[in-house]
């Protein structure tokens, strides 16, 4: 039981204390898990973070779930995670409640527009530096203008969108590893 | 269907579907908008504004607010557990019997083909974001939200240096809210 409640209380503390989430957590993630606990190796962490990324779901939640899992098996993975979502959904729920009864007021309105501008400079920034990482050669290229064009022009679901281009990713190597 | 059970299906399926963390799951949540009414591209607007500047992992903070508008408390939370129970899943699954999944060619080349695209759709997600607030739905004279553009433009710019890249979100946030109240956007 002990070690349960350690678990939780050790991930909520990096929920609460890290803002963003995936990359933006691994200081905290090796000062708390590696430096302080010493749960894990740097190594282990790095491997599970790979995992993390390339697993579907959030990373933060991802990376709770593999460390809970090798600390205290099923149950580990379920409690740490647990406590890796518990700040988001009080802090969460509190600024909702209070943005839902306020958000008519003018000078609220004035801000969020101010805030709308702020948000799209931040996404459209992101969505550079996703596109430096993940635009590698040019076959990456012309999957990325392939999907975005469907995205923008078609009513084709996201999921078909992603799960296509996994398989796309697949035959690439497939066809690849045969001519050489 | 009950407001919980289909919140709840609908985030479980962007938790299964959403590779890349936090903003992948940004064209999942506007998807939403269009077959729901729970919430609006405003309310998304805020919602990443929010879950920028506090804490917790961005993915985790959209969920719970977009379950908090749909249905209340109980929805926050019943999205949020939806979001990641195919995490839990998933990673159980993995941590048991494939010790060396990363490394493995296969999955390896999926991802080749998953990064690019994953970075096609939030691109057309945050399309959606600016024309949400720098086009419509403004109360402005203009058709166009001269303010918050012009603001946004210059938000980017300034982001393409490095030392203010780093830079916590929240300020920009402040920074941003402040000149919209004072020059009333």
């Amino acid at each position: 039981m002990k070690d349960y409640l350690e678990l939780f209380w050790a991930f909520a503390r990096i929920g609460g204390l890290t803002f963003g989430g995936g990359l933006t957590m691994l200081p905290m993630l090796t000062y708390e898990l590696v430096d302080k606990k010493r749960w894990i190796s740097e190594e282990e962490l790095m491997d599970c973070y790979a995992i993390g990324q390339c697993t579907p779901g959030i990373i933060a939640v991802n990376t709770a779930t593999y460390i809970g899992y090798q600390k205290k098996g099923v149950m580990g993975g379920i409690v740490a995670t647990l406590g890796m979502i518990t700040p988001s959904l009080v802090i969460i729920s509190i600024i909702a409640m209070f943005l839902s009864k306020y958000m008519d007021h003018p000078v609220i309105m004035y801000a969020l527009n101010g805030i709308r501008g702020a948000v799209c400079a931040l996404m459209l920034n992101t969505v550079v530096q996703l596109a430096r990482k993940s635009l590698v050669d040019w076959k990456c290229v012309v999957i990325s203008i392939v999907v975005f064009l469907l995205a923008l022009l078609t009513e084709v679901p996201t999921i078909v969108l992603v799960i296509a281009a996994g398989v796309a990713g697949v035959l690439i190597w497939k066809l690849e590893g045969r001519r050489s | 269907m009950n407001v919980y059970l289909l919140l709840f299906l609908e985030f479980f399926k962007i938790g299964l579907f959403a590779v890349g963390g936090g903003p992948a799951t940004l064209p999942y949540l506007m998807e939403l908008t269009e077959h729901y009414d729970w919430f609006t591209m405003a309310d998304l607007s805020n919602m990443v504004a929010v879950s920028q500047s506090t804490p917790g992992p961005l993915g985790l903070n959209m969920a719970t607010f977009a379950g908090y508008q749909a249905g209340g408390l109980w929805g926050g939370i019943d999205a949020t557990l939806g979001l990641v129970l195919p995490s839990i899943i998933v990673i159980t699954l993995i941590a048991k019997f494939m010790k060396d999944f990363s490394e493995r060619t296969i999955v390896k080349s999926a991802f080749y083909g998953i990064r690019p695209a994953v970075t096609a759709v939030i691109a057309v997600a945050v399309i959606g974001l600016f024309q949400m607030a720098l086009i419509t739905g403004n109360t402005s004279q203009y058709p166009v939200a001269v303010g918050p553009l012009v603001l946004s433009i210059l938000i980017f710019g300034l982001l393409q240096i490095k030392k203010l890249r780093n830079m916590h979100p929240v300020f920009w946030f402040i920074g941003a809210a402040a000149i919209g109240i004072l020059l009333k956007f």
